[in-house]
C-alpha cells in the first residue's frame, strides 16, 4: 500500500470515529471531511484535499460508503461539486476558494451553471449577456437558459461579455454571481416531459463585486473550458453496475410482459451488448486515466449514452404497446424529484435532452473528430471579427 | 452473476510481444506481400510460418511443459489484434487459436502430449473441422459419425468452413459417436479424406470443404473420452474472444486509413475530414472501435473465468464483427472512387470483415448465446 493510500486509509478512520455518520447530521459529516482533506483529495492541504490524485477521492469515497457515510452531497450540489470546484481549483485566488469551496462541498450553498443563452447554444462563445465595469463592481444584463438548479442556487458560474469590440472567444469574463442579488430573476422552464429541471435566468443591472471574478478580464473563455471539460467527464465518465440504468428497466418490462418474440429479443440483446459496450468502455476509461494514460476511449462517453438511452427507452415504449402511449404522470408543471429512472414513456421522452444538454452530439462528434483523430476543423467565418460585428440570427 | 474486474493496462513484456509482433509483420509482410499471396494458389509461404514459428508465435499460448511459450490469451490477444491490423494471410488462427485450444480444453493427456509440442514448434498445422451447415454453429454433428471398427475407429461425414483445411496436416474431426460428441485427429493423407480448397469472399483466410468416406483410424486417434461438447463450446468461446482481437486491430487498421485519407485528400477547395459529413463519420468510427476494443479486451481478460466468458465472448463477437464490418465499409465510402478499386487496400479489409463476422457464429448467433448465458 502506497503512502497515500495509507494516510486516507488513516483519515477516513478518524472521521467516521470522531463523527459516526448515523448519529451525526450530514451537513455536520461534510464540514468535517471537508476539514481532513478528503473532499476533492487532488486540491492541496487546506483547500478540501490532500495533494494526492483523482484516484484517491475513489477511494476514499468507496471507504466513506462502507463506513456508512453519505455521499448524497455529490449529487445535491452536483453542479458545484463536479464542475465549480474544478474551476476554482484551476483558476481562483486563495481567498476565493477558501470562501466558496467549504460551504459547496457541504451543500450549505447551491451551485448552477450560467452559460446557455436564447442566441447561444453551441457556439457558447457568441454569447450576449454584457458586463460592465463600474467601480468595483459589474454591472450584468442578459438572459441565461436551461440552467439546472437556478431556483435553489446560492451562487452561479457566470459568463459575460466585457468586450463586444474584440474577437468573441477574447471578450469574455467570468464571474460568481450571487443568485439572491438584487435584479436575478429565476422563472422555471417548461420541459416537454411536464416537468422543470431547467430555468431561464434574467439579469436586470445585477451589481457583482470585482472580487467576484475568476482570472484575467477577458479570460474567461478559458474558464468556461476548463467548466465544460469537467461536465463532460461528470456526464460521460461515471461507472455503473452492469445491466443498470435503462438497460436494466427494458429488461425488466421484456420479462414482466413475457414477451417472447424473437425480433425484439434480438432488438434487446443489440442493445444490452451495445450498452455493455460503452460501460466497459468507462471503466477502460477510468483505469487508463487514472494510471496517466488517457486515451480516446476517455472522449466517447457522453456521446455514446446519450445515443444509447434515446434508443433504449424507444424499445422499452415499444415493448409496452398501447401501455406505452399512456402517459401516468400528466403534463402539469412540476419541478423533480430525485428519484430512480424515470418511467418509461417519460424517460422516452427526458432523453431527447441527452444529446443537446451538455455539448450536442453534433459538437461533440466535432470535438471527437477535431482533437482526438485531428481532423482539420471547419473554416470559421466568426473567429477574428469583432463580437459586436458577427452576423446573428 | 458477479461482476469480474479486469485490468486493462499492458505489462512492459506484453507491449514488447505488440511492438515486436507489429515491427516483424510490417517489415516482413506487408501489404504488398499479403497480395501477393492472398493471389497465389495456397494463400500462404511455408517461408513465413517458419519465422512465425522461429518467434515463437504458434507455441504462444502453449504450456512450457509442452514446448511453447506459456503465456495467456491476453499476450495472444495482442498479437492477433496486430495480425489483424494486416490481414495477416495463412493458418495461425485456424492452428495456433483454433485447433491448438480445441487440444488444450478437449484432449486427455497423452493426446496432448503428442500434438502440442509439435503444434508449439510449428511442425505440423492443425485445424478445427466442426461445422456442417451454412448457419448451423453447433457443435453436435448431424451429418459426421464416428462408429467403431475392430479395435480403432471409421469416421464418415463431411464438415464445412474448414479453416485452412487445404494446409492442415491434421484435421481435428468433430462427430458423433453415438455415446456422445468426439473429437478425432485425423491425418489428411488417410484414405477416404477428401479436401477440396474452396475459392473465399476473403482470400486472405481459406477454407475447405472436408469428406470423410470410411476413415478407419486407430484407437488413439480418438483425442478425448466420454462426451466433450462442453470442452468444444469452451473451445468456441476462447476462439470468439481471440477472434474479436483481430477483428479490432483490423477495424483500428481502417479507422487510421479512413482519418489519414480524410487530412489529406481535398474537394472543393479544402481538406474533406474539415467538413462535418466527413469528420462525424470518423468519429463515428472512433466510437465503434473504442467500444470493440472494450469487449475485446474483456474477453481475453476473463477467459479462465468460466462464467463470466458465457457472456464476454459473444458480446465481443456481435460488437466486434459488427464494428469491423460498419468501419470496413465507412472507410471504402470515405475515400470514394479510389476505395471501390482492386488496387487500393481497403477492399481486403472488407472482406476479412465480412466473412470473420460469420466464420464462428454470425452477431445474431452471439447475441442469442449471450441472452442464453443471461437469461435474456
Amino acid at each position: 500500500m502506497s503512502e497515500g493510500d495509507r494516510r486516507i486509509e488513516e483519515l477516513v478512520a478518524e472521521l467516521l470515529a470522531e463523527h459516526p455518520p448515523d448519529s451525526t447530521p450530514d451537513v455536520e459529516f461534510w464540514r468535517a471531511q471537508y476539514d481532513k482533506g478528503l473532499a476533492w483529495a487532488w486540491h492541496p492541504e487546506g483547500f478540501g484535499g490532500l495533494g494526492l490524485s483523482r484516484k484517491h477521492q475513489t477511494r476514499i469515497d468507496q471507504l466513506l460508503v462502507a463506513g456508512g457515510a453519505s455521499t448524497e452531497n455529490r449529487y445535491l450540489n452536483l453542479l458545484g461539486i463536479a464542475m465549480g470546484a474544478g474551476v476554482l481549483d484551476a483558476h481562483a485566488t486563495d481567498e476565493q476558494k477558501r470562501r466558496w469551496l467549504r460551504p459547496m462541498f457541504t451543500t450549505e450553498e447551491i451551485w448552477c451553471q450560467l452559460f446557455s443563452e436564447p442566441g447561444a447554444g453551441s457556439d457558447v462563445a457568441g454569447l450576449a449577456t454584457r458586463a460592465v465595469k463600474d467601480g468595483d463592481e459589474w454591472v450584468v444584463n442578459g438572459q441565461k437558459v436551461w440552467t439546472t438548479l437556478a431556483h435553489i442556487a446560492k451562487w452561479g458560474m457566470i459568463v459575460t461579455r466585457t468586450d463586444p469590440d474584440a474577437p468573441k472567444h477574447q471578450g469574455i469574463t467570468y464571474f460568481i454571481v450571487d443568485m439572491e442579488a438584487q435584479g436575478v430573476e429565476v422563472r422555471p422552464l417548461y420541459q416537454i416531459t411536464g416537468e422543470a429541471e431547467f430555468n431561464e435566468v434574467f439579469f436586470n443591472d445585477v451589481r457583482v463585486p470585482d472580487e467576484n471574478r475568476i482570472d484575467a478580464v477577458g479570460a474567461g473563455w478559458r474558464v468556461a473550458l476548463t467548466t465544460l471539460m469537467n461536465e463532460r467527464v461528470a456526464i460521460g465518465g461515471a461507472s455503473t453496475p452492469r445491466g443498470s440504468g435503462y438497460i436494466g428497466q427494458a429488461v425488466d418490462v421484456w420479462r414482466e410482459t413475457g414477451e417472447d418474440d424473437p425480433v425484439l429479443r434480438d432488438e434487446l440483446l443489440h442493445l444490452w451488448a451495445e450498452a455493455e459496450a460503452a460501460r466497459l468502455t468507462s471503466i477502460r476509461a477510468n483505469q487508463m486515466a487514472s494510471a496517466g494514460i488517457p486515451g480516446p476511449e476517455g472522449s466517447t462517453g457522453k456521446l455514446a449514452w446519450a445515443n444509447l438511452n434515446k434508443e433504449i427507452t424507444a424499445f422499452t415504449v415499444d415493448l409496452l404497446g398501447l401501455d406505452g402511449t399512456l402517459y401516468p404522470e400528466g403534463y402539469e408543471l412540476s419541478r423533480p424529484e430525485r428519484g430512480g429512472l424515470h418511467e418509461p414513456a417519460k424517460a422516452f421522452l427526458r432523453t431527447r435532452a441527452n444529446s443537446i444538454e451538455g455539448g450536442t452530439s453534433e459538437i461533440m462528434l466535432n470535438i471527437l473528430g477535431e482533437r482526438v483523430l485531428g481532423l482539420p476543423g471547419e473554416p470559421r467565418v466568426d473567429k477574428d471579427l469583432p463580437w459586436a460585428e458577427v452576423p446573428r440570427g | 452473476m458477479a461482476e469480474v474486474d479486469v485490468s486493462y493496462a499492458l505489462s512492459e513484456d506484453q507491449e514488447l510481444i505488440r511492438n515486436t509482433a507489429r515491427q516483424f509483420l510490417e517489415e516482413r509482410i506487408g501489404l504488398e506481400r499479403v497480395r501477393e499471396l492472398m493471389m497465389s494458389d495456397d494463400g500462404f509461404d511455408r517461408g513465413l510460418w517458419k519465422e512465425m514459428a522461429d518467434l515463437g508465435w504458434p507455441g504462444l499460448a502453449i504450456s512450457e511443459e509442452h514446448g511453447g511459450a506459456g503465456l495467456g490469451p491476453v499476450e495472444m490477444s495482442v498479437l492477433l489484434e496486430e495480425m489483424g491490423r494486416l490481414v495477416t494471410p495463412g493458418p495461425f488462427f485456424a492452428s495456433a487459436v483454433l485447433a491448438t485450444t480445441a487440444i488444450q480444453q478437449a484432449a486427455d493427456s497423452d493426446s496432448q502430449a503428442r500434438l502440442l509440442t509439435s503444434l508449439a514448434s510449428g511442425e505440423i498445422i492443425a485445424t478445427l473441422a466442426v461445422f456442417e451447415s451454412p448457419r448451423g454453429w453447433r457443435i453436435l454433428p448431424t451429418v459426421t459419425f464416428a462408429e467403431r471398427s475392430g479395435k480403432g475407429w471409421k469416421l464418415n461425414g463431411e464438415k464445412r468452413a474448414v479453416l485452412d483445411g487445404h494446409l492442415a496436416d491434421v484435421l481435428l474431426v468433430v462427430a458423433d459417436t453415438r455415446e456422445g460428441v468426439g473429437l478425432f485427429g485425423v491425418d489428411v493423407n488417410a484414405t477416404g479424406v477428401g479436401i477440396a480448397h474452396e475459392s473465399t469472399l476473403d482470400a486472405t483466410r481459406r477454407q475447405a470443404t472436408v469428406t470423410l468416406d470410411g476413415v478407419e483410424l486407430e484407437d488413439t486417434d480418438r483425442l478425448d473420452e466420454g462426451d466433450t461438447s462442453a470442452a468444444l463450446r469452451r473451445t468456441l468461446l476462447v476462439a470468439t474472444a481471440a477472434l474479436a482481437a483481430e477483428q479490432v486491430g483490423g477495424a483500428q487498421q481502417c479507422m487510421e486509413m479512413a482519418v489519414d485519407y480524410a487530412k489529406t485528400r481535398y474537394q472543393f477547395g479544402r481538406p474533406i475530414g474539415s467538413y462535418q459529413a466527413i469528420k462525424h463519420r470518423c468519429a463515428n468510427m472512433l466510437m465503434e472501435v473504442e467500444h470493440a476494443k472494450s469487449t475485446a479486451y474483456h474477453a481475453a481478460r476473463v477467459t479462465d473465468e468460466a462464467d463470466e466468458l458465457e457472456v464476454a465472448a459473444p458480446l465481443a463477437g456481435s460488437i466486434c464483427s459488427e464494428a469491423y464490418v460498419w468501419v470496413a465499409g465507412e472507410n471504402i465510402q470515405i475515400h470514394g472512387g479510389i476505395g471501390f478499386t482492386w488496387e487500393h487496400d481497403a477492399h481486403l479489409y472488407l472482406k476479412r470483415a465480412k466473412a470473420s463476422s460469420l466464420l464462428l457464429g454470425s452477431p445474431r448467433h452471439q447475441r442469442d448465446m449471450m441472452g442464453q448465458a443471461l437469461g435474456i
